[in-house]
């Protein structure tokens, strides 16, 4: 098959990169761009992991044609904060021991951003209910509703 | 309980791979890509049990982009067991099978090629002769005189210095069951699980200069794999340079060496990098699973509740190879009579194959089957001799200084402490005489001592 | 037609290693010119926290700041054996062979700070990374001069060899004698749950266990590992299984859409409490606590399910489908 260019805004940035019509844009980002913070739990929309944001709304990356993403503005996990500069939900995962094994933690970070961007004062049943798409094996969850409560907290008292 | 106070020891600091983790960056093995890599995929079983007449791979290697086809004969030592490091034997499994299929999905050759997505469409290519058998898949049949034998050596259990069991055999049964003034018994299953680490199995491998290659693999234990890829490799150990020690998730799934042979021989004939990832289809259905297990227990238990005799029978469902199922039921074995003091024990604990997906160790392997199957079992006899379910328990909890079952002097007990523990945080208020019980006093533990 | 409440509890050990074929690990430590401190492994952090609490106890056994502590782990070519991780076996294992290295390393480090100081090494302090003589604090110095004097003036190494094995046990053929672990852990869980009559669905509502780990070297990832095992307990009862029809391979799972695990919507209440009774032979008293966790919650749940409804379903997963048929089952036996 013909390769053919798409050109998306990531992380802020007009990026153009020449694709086969039928990849994923997980595939993209991890092996054109090598941005490899979107992880590959599965390929078939059942984990989560590899969650970014296409115009601020959560979207499984695997399903999702990179040939749709022309035009699009899409942000991943290295596009949100840096080990220098972490997001507040980066420093909250962090300080909650949310993240074990770490393969869920950009998905789930992603898809709690993308609540958060919506609605900044989720309860915990609303956070629950956001994440139900993303998959953790390590944690139980607890420690990952806990530490996306505590941001929930920090932007009411700021 | 006072423990002495420590420095950094005891503390809560943050984990070092932490923000490594949350900011995505942190390497794990699929994020390792070399310039020039080449991908594998596997062709596998169709069917559970067959014998295999022909593996066509032509059109396979004919295909535009596919560099090599691995096989067999390419496995320079292709029958091996993992275990073979600790002295199990025989070597029951085949690298890629030549001669007979055993499960589903069983692998037969690799694919190697520029890209992942020629490789799966080049595997779909070789044609499979393959004489399909009914598949043995129930443990009871498996140990029926009727079923066929799957097993080279003519049955269907490993054996255990001759015996088609492990045994563990203390006091006598037999007589102490007749003596109980109650016999109670139960019946304990478990269907196969899988681990379901969000990262699937994954292997990259580069050939270097000096002929040495590294490994970049997502296995639980390095050295382990290095040896045995060795072995099947017929190569020194030490040309090998396994870089791994950061995994997404294990569980007891990733020590089954599965990825990383194939993945060198491929860089070997090739002499380029290789990279092969499992899909999350491989991993459910092709890696090995947590056993399935089916328990009887009959125990003879007295009026006071004391547990006088217990019998076990355990099969263990390893699938179709040893993987680190041999172990596991010894494992199983020692822990079958569960945490109580019991002066007469049976078991005979089995590891039977069949012909699906090998089973190898899961978290808590051989224990939480064991642990279950105790636990409701205890349950039930409280239930019909009229006991409180925490006195059942207390009264028959094994103290320090107690001879186990498997011969061994119990220290470090705390099974009462942590049954006062847990009825003090839901708020149950014990009877004085359980609340003074302690792991450290034979006082209530129905007099029997050690 | 209604919803039952029940409880259930199950109490348990677990054994820490194993022993088939002898159980080693190995671990090197070295000291760098600055005063700090490489541990080098070929161990695997699975998610745990090895990484981090291998450098808690490392840092605590050299008497040396947390951070002046490096752990290099997963490289064969830099570091020497180690069985692996599986078993409950890491923290135990990896933790004695390192402290066994960080007792050589520090006898090295003292050694020359004794000569630097003109003092006996047994009259020597070393606390988080300063050296002082017993008695007389005054007379200090500290790990980053000690390291460089080692190094450039006297040239002495400081560094240290570990290892831990648990002998291969022999087992008796006859008798299953044998010694097959290096200490038990216990657990007691006391699982809450809500049975449906109707629909045979169960709902764990709370998990609450008390630990006995020995000794905790990080509490709040001995926290995750409850957590973590009460979940992943609670879907090996309930949810699980890669052959509905065991044993027949019929609807064989392939994917996570019909292999069913908890997500964050799931989660029942968790509740802890951890006590601590060291073990004679784990590093500061630990025992392994990585497996257990998810052992208690299945049988303290099918306890519950008992107590709720009166029926045992020991077949797991515990379906809501066996939930009715048991019920029926049962009904037909009392008419
Ligand atoms: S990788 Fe996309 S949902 Fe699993
Ligand atoms: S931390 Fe391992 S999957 Fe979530």
């Amino acid at each position: 098959m013909e390769s053919i260019t798409v050109t998306f805004k990531l992380n802020g940035k007009t990026t153009a990169v020449a694709i086969e019509p039928l990849e994923s844009l997980r595939t993209v980002l991890r092996e054109h761009l090598h941005l490899h913070a979107t992880k590959a739990g599965c390929g078939q929309g059942g984990c989560g992991s590899c969650t970014v944001l296409v115009n601020g709304e959560p979207v499984l990356s695997c399903l999702m044609l990179a040939a749709l993403a022309d035009g699009q503005e899409i942000t991943t996990l290295e596009g949100i904060g840096t080990p220098q500069h972490m997001h507040p939900l980066q420093a909250a995962f962090f300080d909650r021991f949310a993240a074990q094994c770490g393969y869920c933690s950009p998905g789930m970070i992603m898809a709690a951003k993308a609540l958060l961007d919506k609605n900044p004062h989720p309860n915990r049943a609303e956070i629950a209910e956001a994440l139900a798409g993303n998959l953790c094996r390590c944690t139980g969850y607890v420690t990952i509703l806990d530490a996306i409560e505590d941001v929930v907290t920090q932007m009411q008292e700021a | 309980m006072g423990v002495k106070q420590l420095g950094i020891v005891g503390q809560s600091v943050k984990r070092r791979d932490g923000i490594g983790h949350v900011t995505g960056q942190t390497q794990y093995v699929d994020d390792v890509f070399y310039t020039g890599m080449l991908w594998l995929k596997m062709v596998r079983s169709p069917i559970s049990r067959g014998i295999i007449h022909g593996i066509d791979t032509s059109k396979a290697e004919a295909f535009p982009g596919v560099v090599t086809v691995v096989t067999a004969k390419d496995v320079p030592n292709n029958w091996y067991t993992i275990l073979c490091l600790i002295g199990v034997e025989p070597n029951d499994e085949p690298v890629l099978a030549h001669e007979e299929v055993m499960y589903f999905g069983e692998p037969i050759c690799a694919i190697v090629a520029e890209t992942e997505a020629i490789a799966a469409e080049a595997a779909g290519l070789v044609k499979l002769d393959i004489e399909e058998l009914p598949p043995v898949l129930d443990m009871e049949f498996a140990i029926s005189p009727d079923a066929p034998a799957i097993k080279k050596w003519g049955n269907n259990t490993f054996m255990y210095d001759g015996y088609n069991h492990r045994k563990l055999r203390f006091g006598d049964f037999e007589k102490a069951i007749q003596q109980a003034d109650h016999v109670i018994e139960g019946d304990y299953s478990l269907s196969p699980i899988e681990h379901a680490p969000i990262e699937t199995h994954c292997c990259v491998v580069k050939p270097e200069p000096d002929g040495r290659l590294t490994v970049h693999s997502n296995t639980q234990a390095l050295y382990f794999t290095m040896d045995n890829t060795a072995i099947i490799l017929q190569v020194p150990s030490q040309r090998l340079h396994m870089i791994g020690g950061t995994v997404g998730g294990g569980f007891g799934g990733k020590v089954d060496v599965i990825t990383e042979p194939i993945t060198c021989i491929a860089a070997m004939k090739t002499g380029r990098p290789v990279k092969w990832r499992w899909t999350r289809e491989e991993e459910m259905r092709k890696s090995s699973t947590r056993a399935g297990v089916k328990m009887h227990y009959t125990d003879g238990v007295m009026k006071d509740g004391r547990i006088i005799a217990r019998k076990v029978r355990s099969l263990e469902d390893s699938g179709a190879y040893h993987r680190h199922s041999p172990y596991g039921v010894q494992k199983h074995m020692a822990n079958l009579p569960g945490p109580y003091t019991i002066p007469n024990v049976w078991v005979d604990a089995y590891c039977v194959y069949t012909n699906r997906q090998p089973s190898s160790a899961m978290r808590g392997f051989g224990v939480t089957e064991a642990t279950f199957a105790v636990e409701c079992q205890m349950e039930r006899i409280a239930r019909t001799i009229g006991m409180d379910s925490w006195e059942i328990r207390l009264i028959n909890a094994y103290r320090n200084g107690q001879m186990r079952p498997v011969r061994k002097v119990v220290e470090d007990a705390t099974l009462i402490e942590t049954i006062q523990a847990a009825a003090e945080l839901i708020g149950y208020e014990l009877p004085a005489h359980l609340k003074a019980m302690s792991s450290d006093d034979y006082a209530g533990n129905g007099g029997h001592h050690g | 037609m209604a919803k039952h409440y029940g409880r259930g509890i199950a109490a348990v050990n677990y054994p820490t290693g194993m022993n088939l074929g002898g159980d080693p690990t190995q671990a090197l430590i070295f000291c760098q010119p600055t005063g700090g401190f490489s541990v080098k492994l070929a161990s695997t952090d699975l998610g745990q926290g090895l990484k981090t609490v291998i450098a808690q106890i490392a840092a605590e056994a050299l008497g040396v700041p947390f951070d002046s502590v490096i752990v290099d782990t997963g490289d064969t070519d830099s570091a020497p054996h180690c069985m692996g991780t599986f078993a409950s076996r890491a923290t135990h294992r990896v933790g004695n062979a390192v402290i066994m290295a960080a007792n050589e390393a520090r006898k090295a480090l003292l050694d020359v700070a004794a000569e630097e100081m003109e003092a006996a090494p047994e009259d020597l302090v070393l606390e988080n990374g300063e050296i002082y003589v017993k008695g007389a604090p005054e007379r200090k110095t500290n790990v980053f001069n000690v390291a460089l004097a080692a190094h450039f003036k006297y040239g002495k190494t400081i560094s240290g060899r570990g290892i831990y094995l648990k002998q291969k046990s022999s087992l008796d053929p006859e008798t299953g004698a044998c010694d097959p672990d290096s200490t038990e852990a216990h657990a007691t869980t006391v699982a809450e749950v809500e049975v449906d009559d109707e629909t045979g669905e169960i709902k764990v509502l709370r998990l609450a266990s008390a630990y006995e780990v020995g000794r905790q070297i990080n509490p709040e990832m001995v926290k995750g590992q409850i957590v973590s095992g009460a979940v992943m307990g609670m879907s090996h009862a309930l949810m699980e299984t890669v052959f509905p029809y065991y044993p027949a391979l019929d609807h064989h799972t392939y994917s996570f859409g019909e292999y069913i695990i908890p997500t964050a919507l799931d989660i029942p209440e968790i509740e802890s409490v951890v006590l601590e009774y060291p073990s004679s032979n784990g590093p500061y008293g630990v025992k392994g606590v990585g497996e257990m966790t998810a052992n208690s919650p299945i049988p303290a749940i099918v306890n519950a399910i008992y107590d709720a409804v009166g029926v045992w379903v020991t077949d797991l997963p515990v379906t809501p489908e066996k939930v009715l048929r048991a019920l029926e089952e049962k009904s037909l036996e009392t008419h």
